[in-house]
């Protein structure tokens, strides 16, 4: 790093680490702390932040890593658009290897089949203006910092009359499944660690139904080593209080308002629509999809076969993702569930809570 | 996979921009932020700009990123 950041100051951080630690015991019982953010996840486990917290305040992971939450019915259909002979399936490089019921996209390419990673949408919309012969199909999956890009690609494809650009939509919204999650009962969350560049787009204003529905606590944090502690230091003091307020700690780059133009974008193209999660089930309005009269861009409209599903045996990515298991407690972590060889989809991507445990935190459970 | 990076705009047309970060260079699509303006910071994700951020803002941003470090956060 080229100069000190105030962010990763070191005695930021024992003080914010005391102050968790006094606030802690006041309060007197166990607490949970979930973060729903692939990046969080990651920059949680690799600062090593969980063992500055004392014993009685526990962080976990949701379901925030979108290639981890993407179901394997969605990779399913994204391998056989891939056996299409007309098809050119353009996609993030974190999906290539995750499993679908028989194979994967990294497979299919080896085997000859037209799959490209891509940076953003609009090298797919690239492609696609380059090979007019083919249907260029993206996989645009992500939460909300990312759909708007596809929202914007879509619009340069109509305005340049761009017609065989499509998308297969595995779009997630992050309302949902905090809804789902709080209601579910299956873990107990007492308060939340919010996505930074999520909530650039949404806004702070957006996660008042924490506060006025679900009356549980929030803060909005970046993912310096002083924010994310500052956030649970936050988060433990509103408990000591008694109260469920979201408050913004990443003011510098997320604003009240968010990204209007974006989300304008957005709810042009899409709608609202059920979708299935990884280990969520199906949550209702979860999704986006298409607006009736932009079908003709719905890559999910086109004529596949597609191969019977099937799950990985013994794989617990789904209770992972619930936040029910460390991912040292399946049975599969470690052994042959790797990085190098991975069975689910929470030690396929980087941001994965299983890859983040597997580099960051496998010494010091023993596993 | 939600990462985003501080860039400035050095140039820009009415949808897209070049941004610039440390001499690279790479074209983004400005649809999503159509108020930036050139020698302004913007966080660029997936190709696209999704907000602007003062310089104090983008260098704090960056100081993060670089500890979190580019090869292990996609």
């Amino acid at each position: 790093m080229k100069a000190r950041s105030p962010y990763f100051d070191a005695g930021t951080v024992r003080a914010l680490q005391q102050r968790i630690a006094t606030g802690a015991a006041r309060l007197g019982r166990d607490v949970t702390f979930m973060e729903v953010c692939g990046t969080h996840t990651h920059a949680i486990a690799r600062a090593g932040l969980r063992r500055l917290l004392p014993a009685n305040v526990r962080l976990i992971s949701g379901p925030g890593c979108p290639v981890c939450v993407t179901p394997i019915d969605y990779m399913d259909r994204a391998v056989a658009l891939a056996r299409r002979d007309d098809v050119t399936v353009c996609t993030f490089g974190d999906l290539m290897r995750v499993p679908s019921s028989a194979s994967s996209l990294e497979r299919e390419s080896a085997a000859g089949r037209d799959v490209r990673v891509v940076y953003s949408a609009r090298d797919a919309l690239r492609i696609a203006r380059e090979c007019p012969q083919k249907k260029v199909v993206f996989l645009g999956v992500g939460f909300e910092t990312t759909l708007p890009t596809i929202a914007a690609a879509l619009e340069e494809a109509e305005r340049e009359h761009i017609d065989n650009f499509l998308v297969l939509s595995g779009a997630k919204l992050i309302e949902p499944p905090l809804r789902a999650l709080v209601a579910d009962g299956d873990v107990h969350v007492d308060g939340f660690l919010l996505p930074g560049h999520v909530s650039v787009i949404l806004g702070a204003n957006f996660y008042r139904f924490l506060e006025d529905e679900l009356h549980v606590p929030g803060v909005i944090v970046g993912f310096a080593p002083v924010d994310m502690m500052a956030g649970v230091a936050a988060l433990v003091e509103m408990l000591e209080r008694g109260e469920a307020r979201v408050e913004n700690l990443y003011k510098r780059v997320v604003s009240a308002e968010g990204n209007r133009v974006a989300r304008a974008l957005l709810a042009r193209w899409f709608e609202p629509a059920d979708t299935r999660w990884r280990g969520l089930g199906s949550i209702p309005l979860s999704g986006l999809a298409f607006r009736a009269q932009f079908a003709r861009r719905d890559a999910g409209r086109l004529e596949v076969t597609l191969d019977p599903p099937r799950e990985p045996r013994g794989c617990r990515c789904g209770d992972v993702l619930k936040g029910k298991i460390e991912p040292h407690q399946c049975p599969l972590f470690d052994r042959t569930c790797t990085p190098e060889t991975p069975v689910g989809a929470c030690m396929v991507s980087s941001e994965g809570t299983c890859a983040a445990w597997y580099r960051h935190e496998r010494v010091e459970v023993g596993a | 996979m939600c990462l985003a990076i501080p860039m400035r705009l050095v140039q820009r047309s009415e949808f897209t921009g070049t941004a610039e970060l440390d001499g690279v260079r790479r074209e983004i699509g400005l649809a999503l932020c159509p108020e930036a303006r050139v020698g302004e910071f913007v966080l660029v994700h997936a190709g696209f700009a999704i907000g602007t951020l003062d310089e104090e803002e983008a260098a704090a941003t960056l100081a993060v990123l670089e500890h979190i470090s580019m090869e292990d956060a996609s």
